[in-house]
């Protein structure tokens, strides 16, 4: 096991790239720990695929290193590389029985017998594939081979990384919480580095410690999901993050107060002039629905209820808001809204302004 | 209306729909809700007449429709793969429905601009399929669908394959779409968090039964079994055996007294489902359980926590607002809020739900 | 199990029904008919039983054909395939060369079977042919039409030459729709070549291959045309497949009787040792099918 180190990486398909337009993957410097569990989290097209072959080996970087602990492995092959990797489609060798399969990149790479039955039952137990350990990898369902891909990295204890492009997309929504509780359980106990490609937030928020967001080839943001929750660097991680996402109101930012249309609004912080174009983040959650005369009116254009809270949605000034409103409260018939002040961001061309910059 | 009258569909010795029956309005939005498998798809087919069910009726506005063949059926479909013709450009995709059934050059236009402003195609219009995402690959198909007039749309897991942010965008969007249009929607899905979504009905299968056909909200609400609460929970729900003795409901040496409702119940043992978020860390103000277990795993996703709590042989999630940031391994008293209650009985029926407090406007 | 309901669809095969029962049962229907009689001629007719059966099955003549037959079978089905295998795994994947390879992979295929017969007939010739020319330079005494191993060997190369594209082709479709992450896991999983042949390409090429070799069995076991262009069944009868002895027997020597139930014969052999391959094929490495597909 080994730090992974991206040494001002950048990637592009084209072969003399002369805009910055022209790179899948933007100029990267970044340190991921040993142990550490990441994800990598963006729409599709963004580059997090990228990435992730640029790790795995599958693709040469146009620039740039990328060290395992002291070793460049920039040039190396995947098979050189010593990493695991588990796929969107369960890959397994059909023909070989669930423990064959777990065996097979211990054979591969001439494990002595004794030690290779000791880790694959263990392994056999860790996945609760004991059962049908001797049935043939076939006729399992999708979550049952998923694990069983996810085995066959595992039983390497001294893979460098294990890389897993999202790996849940064929697993129905119950399994899914069942196989991701698995890997957070896995990733405690055994302590290798783990790298998570989603588009999905609650699958990269859940599993990582840390979340590296990924916009048009760019990382806009790495931080811990409630980093991103709180304060999100780009309006985009606003958006992306949380569902609903952040409300991206455009507004007048003047000192401690911001404006929208007429309303007014308090801020926590002193802002300084704003050259580009302001806006203010609040998140849904953070949104208060009131019947009194106090806050901002809105007008309701929907109401969404999803059982644990609802949504409503709204115009503020003819701007689009959405709240949440908790289980059980009523929507005011003259709703008005006001902000938590703690929770408002403000925005200079899409990214943070720095409280008390 | 399309009326489902005891269908029965078996394939080889395998019972893919088992007697179920189902009514469904005009203009109407239907879910059809569970985990892959449960005979979604199966039905689905059954009703746009591409199997013959082996028994039971299928009327559409009274007459039975069983062996009328697909193409005299006036039925669009949507699948989860993207499916357009991939050698005609977005309008003429759009406009195939209507060119088979040769509409007039105008009403195509309006029609075609029409659907594409709804589903934001326009600006890519004269291109082909191929060279558009996947987002705007399946809204092409979707549009094709709407413009069809169909008495009955199927929609089969139609956004499974996008992106999570754009899933959201289109579940919002959809519902509205459905109203305008006056047909039978009918929209599968594994889902229960797109269901709440969509709204409308929802009927939840299981291993190709019916479990049950009511509003999308009140199925959530008041599940009639333990296997509609189940499918109908993402995070999955709770489920805690409890003993009844008297006034009071059991587990190990903590007990609470029994929700009102469900006072007259005899005594002996009952499943209790708990809804993550109806599971507390600290003692709330109102009656609740207390159970004692070891933290295994923390989910963090910005706002919210799940915090598993292993007990034994059960597992029990806490979906907490806030981050928490708790040590694996340690000990945890949780806190089950008695009115969230759902209590099933030995036939895993629903004898209790909690009440659904509205407070009216104050 | 993704069936179209319709009835009216049955209206469609009307046609064939006719065209098969015209170019198929009433001609089989008359083989049978000739098997149990004879005829000597003046369209009269005699009941002859089980006879000419009988004397199909007790000839020298038969057997040797039908050892000849098998033992073709056997050789160009161990070359054909794995040669074919080998050349698709050899061609390339993706890009340009693609359509270039599986179009000269195609160009035997488009040739007819008698035009294949004259090419080698010409081909293998001491005096004018290309091969059978450089062949006797090179001081071998190479000739077709009185060497018994020449004759064979030109044949099976003849079939080669013709048919392996058909394996390849068919190879070829099986090997592409294999996911490129297959490859990737075996590459992280430190898998060898062979191993990725082993475990990967050939299991999903199990059923392009089951049918690769039914259609060559079926063609080579009921090969005709090339061999009566080549060499005429000889030297000797050492080149005379059942094909050709039938058309001897049946044309050759008017016994419609002894022709007619040998051509049944024949065809239950096929019949029976296609059924024998299929199933045997189609059990091996497979498992019970997954139960309960919703598609």
């Amino acid at each position: 096991m080994a730090k992974i180190t991206l040494d001002k990486l950048a990637h592009s398909y084209y072969p003399n790239p002369k805009s910055d337009a022209d790179f899948a993957l933007k100029e990267l410097d970044y340190e991921w720990e040993d142990g550490g569990a990441y994800a990598l989290l963006g729409p599709s097209g963004c580059g997090k695929t990228t990435l992730l072959n640029i790790i795995s080996g599958l693709r040469v970087p146009s620039k740039g290193n990328i060290k395992f602990g002291d070793q460049d492995v920039t040039h190396l092959q995947p098979e050189e590389r010593n990493i695991a990797q588990v796929f969107q489609f369960p890959v397994i060798y059909d023909t070989m029985t669930v423990r064959q399969n777990l065996e097979f990149p211990l054979v591969n790479r001439r494990v002595e017998k004794t030690e290779i039955d000791k880790r694959v039952s263990e392994m056999l137990a860790v996945l609760d594939l004991e059962g049908m350990a001797d049935r043939k990898a076939r006729g399992l369902t999708a979550d049952e081979k998923q694990k069983i891909s996810l085995g066959r990295g595992l039983v390497r204890y001294d893979v460098n990384a294990i890389l897993f492009d999202e790996p849940l997309t064929v697993i129905d929504p119950h399994m899914k919480w069942q196989l991701r509780t698995k890997l957070k359980d896995l990733h405690r106990q055994l302590g290798h580095t783990m790298i998570y490609v989603t588009h999905d937030q609650t699958e990269a928020l859940t599993f990582a410690y840390k979340v590296v967001v990924m916009y048009e080839g760019e990382v806009v943001q790495i931080g811990t999901p409630e980093e991103l929750f709180n304060e999100p660097a780009h309006t985009f991680v606003g958006y992306f993050i949380g569902s609903p996402g952040m409300n991206i109101l455009s507004a007048q930012v003047q000192g401690n107060t911001a404006h929208i249309g007429s309303n007014e609004i308090e801020l926590k912080n002193n802002y300084q002039a704003i050259s580009g174009s302001p806006e203010l983040g609040i998140r849904p959650e953070f949104v208060k629905l009131h019947s009194k005369n106090n806050g901002m009116p809105i007008n309701v254009q929907a109401v969404e209820d999803i059982g644990r809270f609802k949504i409503v949605r709204g115009l503020l000034e003819g701007q689009e808001i959405n709240a949440v409103l908790p289980e059980g409260e009523p929507v005011p018939t003259d709703p008005r809204v006001t902000f938590d002040a703690s929770q408002i961001n403000i925005y200079e061309d899409s990214h943070l302004v720095r409280k008390g910059s | 209306m399309l009326e489902l009258r005891n269908l029965t569909k078996k394939v080889g010795n395998a019972l893919h729909i088992n007697d179920i029956s189902l009514t469904m309005e005009k203009g109407s939005l239907n879910v059809l809700l569970g985990p892959t498998l449960s005979g979604k798809t199966s039905l689905m087919r059954l009703m746009a007449g591409l199997d013959r069910p082996n028994s039971g009726e299928i009327l559409m506005d009274g007459t039975d429709v069983v062996g009328v063949p697909v193409q005299k059926r006036n039925v669009a479909m949507v699948y989860q793969q993207f499916i357009n013709y991939p050698a005609m450009s977005v309008y003429e995709n759009i406009a195939s429905p209507m060119r088979v059934k040769k509409a007039d050059d105008a009403t195509i236009d309006r029609k075609v601009r029409e659907a594409a402003d709804l589903m934001k195609l326009t600006p890519y219009l004269d291109r082909t399929p191929l060279n558009l995402s996947g987002g705007q690959q399946q809204r092409t198909a979707l549009a094709r669908a709407l413009v069809k007039d169909a008495e009955l749309v199927l929609l089969d897991e139609p956004l499974a394959n996008l992106d999570y942010k754009l899933r959201e965008e289109l579940r919002v969007e959809l519902p509205r779409i459905f109203a305008e249009t006056g047909a039978i929607f009918v929209y599968a899905t594994t889902e229960p968090q797109e269901a709440l979504l969509l709204g409308g009905q929802t009927a939840t299968l299981h291993q190709g039964k019916l479990t049950q056909f009511a509003e999308t909200i009140n199925v959530y609400n008041e599940p009639e079994d333990l296997i509609t609460a189940k499918t109908f929970s993402d995070p999955p729900m709770n489920i805690v055996p409890l003993d009844k003795s008297g006034e009071k409901l059991a587990f190990e040496n903590n007990n609470t007294d029994i929700p009102k409702a469900a006072a007259d119940l005899p005594d002996g043992t009952y499943k209790i489902g708990v809804r993550p978020h109806h599971v507390f860390l600290t003692k709330p103000d109102t009656p609740s359980l207390k159970m004692n277990g070891v933290i295994s795993t923390t989910e963090i996703t910005g706002s919210e926590s799940f915090i598993h709590v292993r007990n034994n042989e059960l597992d029990v999630v806490a979906l907490v607002h806030g981050v928490h940031r708790v040590e694996i391994g340690e000990p945890i008293e949780i806190y089950l809020d008695q009115s969230k209650f759902f209590i099933f009985d030995g036939n895993e029926k629903l004898v209790c739900a909690p009440e659904i407090v509205e407070a009216h406007n104050g | 199990m993704d069936k179209t309901y319709n009835n009216k669809a049955w209206l469609l095969v009307l046609p064939v029904f006719f065209l098969v029962a015209i170019s198929a049962i009433i001609p089989i229907m008359t083989v049978v008919n000739y098997s149990v009689q004879d005829t000597f001629g003046n369209n009269q007719f005699f009941w002859a039983g089980t006879e000419w059966f009988q004397d199909v099955l007790r000839s020298e003549r038969f057997w040797d054909a039908l050892s000849r037959n098998l033992l073709f079978s056997f050789i160009i089905l161990s070359i054909e395939i794995p040669l074919g295998i080998a050349i698709t795994l050899s061609m390339p994947k993706k890009g340009m060369w693609v359509p270039v390879c599986l179009v000269l992979m195609a160009l035997p295929l488009l040739i007819p079977w008698n035009v294949v017969g004259t090419i080698w007939q010409i081909f293998g010739r001491a005096d004018i042919g290309l091969l059978g020319h450089t062949l006797s330079s090179l001081g071998i005494n190479y000739n077709y039409t009185s060497n018994i191993f020449d004759a064979w060997v030109t044949i099976i190369i003849m079939d080669v030459w013709h048919w392996t594209s058909l394996v390849v082709l068919l190879c070829y479709a099986g090997l592409v729709s294999i996911p490129e992450a297959y490859y990737q896991a075996a590459r992280i999983d430190g898998t060898s070549r062979w191993s990725v042949f082993r475990y990967i390409q050939l299991p999903k090429m199990r059923g392009v291959l089951i049918i690769a070799f039914l259609l060559r069995f079926m063609d080579s076991f009921m090969i005709y045309t090339e061999p009566f262009v080549l060499t005429g069944g000889g030297p000797g009868n050492s080149t005379t497949f059942m094909s050709i002895d039938l058309v001897k027997q049946a044309i050759g020597q008017f016994d419609l009787g002894p022709a007619a139930a040998m051509s049944l014969i024949y065809q239950l052999i096929v019949l029976l040792i296609c059924y024998i391959f299929f199933t045997v094929m189609s059990n091996v490495g497979s498992e019970k099918p997954e139960q309960g597909a919703e598609h």
